[in-house]
């Protein structure tokens, strides 16, 4: 029976080996063919074959402001190369080329006993970023030094001393982390590509694509041929929202501070103008930065390097009792609402203060808004309870990402009480909402966050997303246009909307908290906050009590209703949010200042050709009888030139 | 079945010869790669290698018989993975081939595909019962095989897909292929070549045009001077380049010959030691090849017989088309060489089934 144990026909097993050999002597035949048969041939076409990929570098798209003003541009930066594969003696010619060059002439020779390991083809780089004399050296010295060559690249130029630093970013080249990433798979090491900002939000489009030139060169590196080339695609240049004017006031006024200071377009949701202090040049990334530079920034606590717009979660302080005030009217508790400020109150056994000492006395809505009353919004909160506190305040979008196209975005908290178990797995205690009723406490915001709640709230409840690319200026399909020009409506009652935006208009008037930011002929409506770092008493105790000084923050925008533009500005360390204020509305002057200087769109007189003109009259000999009247349209034609009137008198043109 | 296996029955013969073709490719890698981006990648070559080796050592352990009794589950299995790489696979050159595993690591199904096949097809054939391959048994041995191969082919991965092929000629051969079925087969394939190569309308639906590319070219490699067979052109100047004796290796070092490290490893070692190196090489391939058919004539059973002759076919089938390529011989497919080439799924495949060719031997007196 043929069964398991029935071997395998030992012919067919031989047969396999003779098969084996066979192909073998095949493969044995091809190796003969090649190496004993046609190895001269081959030699020589090793010999001949050497193609050079020289690349044609694609310049970066340059980044412009709204009105087309450029802000990032590239500017062509020469390298000085050392070739090393021709027959020259570069020991030799060392000296010469260390002069013209401005190197010291040991350090270039050092450098070509560094490199003497490697494969002849590969050049040295001698020197980036060359001056144009420089340059003119080599191209005079092509013939006694033909080694040296040049090789050009685009560089980034920013705008210098850091201005607009977050927003744009930089460029350096992709570092092998980013290369494992999936996002950055086909990028080759050595590409340049945005690191931080817009430059890397929209690489893609910034970064065009290099061409490449296939030259044919023999031994002695002449071109012999040209096989091919293929071109380059320029970047695409990119249109910012931001008003270089508005940008520029606003980073004047951040000028040695800490903090941010943004400003956008509320029906829109187009940003303005975003600073962050203090900043960092790029263009010192431009070139190689130094590792002691980069870890000095990374390490400066002030931390330079982060978009406190979009990075800084902090405390808000009493900009969130706008936030109360609108949770308040839609639960029907705070229009209603009044209380005697004391200069405290006690909730849950402890004691809760006001800012104003000795009390505000009796306080409605209205007065706890324009005079920031402590007492009213403790109140307020603890009757609504912080589950409906957050479900406004995430409404209008606080503790959540914006959805701004720029990268690194963070969240930020808002408290709840399903948040509290989810990450401190504990129950969240009513005396906690307390503090959170007047910003503090659990809740950290970013600024670009509140600004936009605040301007949903001017709005009426229009919630827009912010962004720095106008989707209508980008190519077909490329950003998700859709998803910046989303505009969500989130409820809000108008008699509290009219109310809560009057109110704000209050503050900067002299009965409110920041009077001194008030700006003549604008209507500003705002809120301030100061916000505690650490608990008064904390601070009190504390040896150097400035690094525990409080943030300073405002709100705000013009005219009060359906406003035209709104500013918030985070001021770390600026004690008072009447601070702050001041730096938000000389943004706001700057912006009104501008909108005056446009010129306005009216009709105009026509210069030449017709002019209609419709004319009713009286038939002559009717005396004026007005029973009777002719009417008629005329196109009269305009004089060409002055006329001088025969009928005028002499001095009357 | 007693438990007596012994490690004096493990070929150390084999494993040997084994480490010596590895040695010789993590010289080449180093040579090859020392002024490029992947200089190190003999480093890790040894580690795979080592690891290889550990693996080997476990796989000896198994009892194939074992193994071979589960056989229907781990096939199963392996066309679910190759199924999940098509439906969750990332796409990575225009290729679905790998999962993403947690870690951040690749894992390519159709190498450990090829290992199941194997033991598949011995156990197909070692339960048959006729002395002749049946027709129906022909199809269902194709089809055991063919339906992995498809998957693959979808991936699009062609140079894999045709590698399970030998799998399953070896194991027909050797299980009674008659004369007519062996020609029906060349028959078909010849004119199914023909057909998907040389008729536009066919050859455009299923061959993506870089294949296609590959396989017209290789035969005229001045039709296409940058492309595939470019390849080729630059591989037979760097072999003819070495000449007898060797050179100084100007093709790879001066990165003409691309790729180096992996699929045309035999071509850099060619140009570096010339025709004696080569040859020897070739040699060392052979005698690795004969000693496993020895190995397969000692096995205790039909199905040890076929789960080594099965490594045999593949291993061979391996040197055949990746020299070939190098030599001009065959369009460029990708197979790497195996134990040379760098890679750890080429290098981690041969080793497991060393691993089972060891199984069989150290039992072959079991019974």
């Amino acid at each position: 029976m043929f069964g398991r144990d029935e071997k395998v026909p030992a012919m067919r097993l031989t047969a396999s080996q003779y098969i084996i050999l066979g192909i073998f002597l095949i493969l044995a035949y091809g190796l003969w063919r090649l190496q004993v048969m046609q190895s001269d041939y081959y030699s020589l076409a090793a010999e001949k074959n050497r193609i050079r990929n020289v690349p044609v570098l694609a310049p970066r798209g340059k980044i412009l402001d709204r009105e087309g003003r450029v802000i990032v541009d590239n500017y062509p930066s020469f390298s000085a190369l050392l070739l090393r594969d021709s027959s020259r003696d570069l020991n030799a010619d060392a000296d010469l080329i260390a002069m013209g060059l401005h190197l010291n002439p040991d350090e270039v020779r050092a450098r070509i006993k560094r490199f003497a390991l490697m494969p002849q083809y590969q050049p040295i780089f001698l020197k980036e970023d060359i001056t144009p004399d420089e340059l003119q050296f080599i191209e005079a010295h092509r013939n006694e030094l033909p080694e040296l060559d040049t090789i050009m690249a685009h560089r980034r130029l920013y705008p210098r001393n850091g201005f607009m630093a977050h927003i744009i970013g930089y460029v350096g080249e992709v570092s092998d982390d980013m290369l494992n990433q999936p996002a950055f798979e086909l990028y080759n090491p050595g590409d340049v590509v945005g690191i931080s900002g817009v430059e890397r939000q929209y690489n893609t489009l910034l970064m065009g694509k290099n061409g490449s030139r296939q030259a044919l060169v023999d031994s002695k590196g002449r071109e012999v041929g040209r096989l091919g080339e293929t071109e380059a695609i320029p970047g695409k240049q990119l249109k910012l929202t931001i008003d270089l004017d508005l940008q520029i006031a606003a980073e004047e006024q951040l000028q040695g501070k800490n903090g941010a200071v943004v400003a956008m377009d509320p029906h829109t949701g187009e940003i303005l103008a975003m600073a962050s202090g203090p900043t960092f040049d790029p263009n010192d990334f431009a070139v190689r930065v130094s590792r002691d530079e980069w870890t000095k920034l990374v390490n400066d606590p002030d931390k330079p390097l982060l978009n406190k717009a979009i990075q800084a979660q902090l405390a808000p302080g009493s900009t969130f009792k706008i936030i109360m005030s609108v949770a308040g009217w839609q639960d029907h508790i705070a229009q209603d609402l009044h209380v005697n400020c004391a200069g405290g109150a006690e909730f849950y056994g402890r004691r809760f203060g006001c800012w104003v000492k000795g009390g505000h006395g009796a306080v409605d809505l209205e007065k706890a808004i324009y005079q920031s009353c402590d007492v009213f919004f403790y109140t307020l909160a603890n009757k609504m309870g912080i589950d409906r506190i957050a479900k406004y305040a995430t409404d209008f979008g606080l503790g959540q990402k914006t959805g701004i196209d720029l990268p690194n975005e963070v969240s930020g908290v808002m408290p709840s009480e399903e948040w509290k178990i989810r990450n401190f797995k504990q129950k969240w205690f009513a005396g906690e909402t307390i503090s959170v009723g007047i910003g503090q406490g659990a809740i950290a915001i970013t600024p670009v966050q509140l600004l936009r709640a605040i301007s949903t709230i001017s709005m009426g409840g229009r919630m827009v997303v912010p962004h720095v690319i106008n989707p209508v200026d980008m190519p077909p399909g490329y950003v998700e246009a859709a998803r910046y020009t989303e505009v969500k409506q989130v409820p809000i009652d108008p008699n509290g909307w009219n109310f809560i935006t009057d109110a704000m208009s209050r503050v900067l008037l002299p009965e409110g908290t920041a009077p001194s930011a008030h700006v003549p002929g604008i209507d500003i409506a705002g809120k301030t906050g100061s916000a505690q770092v650490v608990s008064l008493a904390l601070r009190a105790k504390a040896k150097n009590q400035d690094d525990f000084a409080q943030n300073g923050w405002f709100v705000g925008f013009t005219p009060r209703r359906n406003p035209d533009i709104v500013v918030c500005v985070l001021f770390q360390g600026g004690e008072h949010g009447r601070l702050a204020a001041r730096l938000a509305t000389q943004v706001i002057k700057a912006y009104v200042d501008k909108q005056h200087r446009t010129p306005q769109k009216m009709v105009q007189q026509p210069k030449n050709g017709t002019v209609d003109i419709g004319g009713l009259w009286t038939a002559p000999g009717s005396d004026g009888d007005t029973d009777d009247l002719k009417a008629a349209r005329f196109a009269v034609d305009l004089p060409k030139k002055k006329m001088v009137l025969a009928t005028a008198a002499p001095g009357m043109n | 079945m007693s438990r007596y296996v012994s490690y004096r029955d493990f070929d150390w013969l084999l494993m040997g010869f084994v480490l010596l073709i590895c040695g010789l490719g993590v010289m080449e890698i180093h040579s090859a790669t020392m002024h490029t981006k992947f200089a190190g990648a003999h480093i890790k070559q040894i580690y795979w290698v080592v690891a290889g080796v550990g693996v080997m050592f476990l796989m000896s352990l198994i009892n194939y018989q074992a193994l071979l009794d589960q056989i229907h589950w781990f096939y199963i299995a392996s066309v679910a993975s190759l199924v999940a790489v098509l439906l969750f696979g990332t796409k990575a050159l225009g290729a679905k081939r790998w999962i993403k595993m947690p870690g951040g690591n690749h894992f390519q199904p159709s190498e450990w595909v090829k290992l199941i096949l194997i033991l598949a097809m011995a156990k197909f054939f070692a339960d048959m019962r006729q002395r002749e391959l049946s027709w129906s048994d022909f199809f269902k041995a194709g089809a055991i095989i063919g339906v992995p191969m498809l998957l693959v082919l979808k991936q699009p991965d062609l140079g894999t897909a045709l590698t399970y092929i030998p799998i399953a000629a070896m194991g027909m051969f050797l299980g009674g292929l008659q004369w007519r079925q062996g020609l029906a087969i060349f028959l078909v394939a010849a004119v199914g070549i023909g057909v998907v190569l040389y008729v536009p309308a066919i050859s455009h639906h299923v061959l993506k045009g870089y294949q296609k590319q590959r396989l017209t070219s290789y035969q005229d490699p001045d039709s296409d001077p940058q492309g595939a067979g470019y390849q080729v052109k630059q591989s037979m100047i760097a072999v003819g380049s070495g000449g007898i004796w060797g050179g100084k290796g100007s093709q790879t070092h001066g990165a003409f010959l691309p790729i180096p490290q992996t699929d045309f490893i035999f071509a850099a070692f060619s140009e570096e030691h010339g025709f004696v190196g080569a040859l020897g090489v070739l040699l060392l391939y052979f005698i690795v090849l004969m000693r496993l058919t020895q190995n397969a004539q000692t096995a205790p059973d039909r199905a040890g017989t076929f789960v080594v002759m099965g490594v045999v076919a593949v291993l061979s089938f391996h040197v055949l088309v990746n020299v070939g390529m190098v030599v001009g011989f065959m369009p460029v497919t990708g197979i790497p060489l195996p134990l040379m080439s760098y890679g750890g799924s080429s290098v981690l495949f041969m080793f497991l089934a060393l691993g089972m060719v060891m199984n069989v031997r150290m039992r072959r007196f079991v019974n």
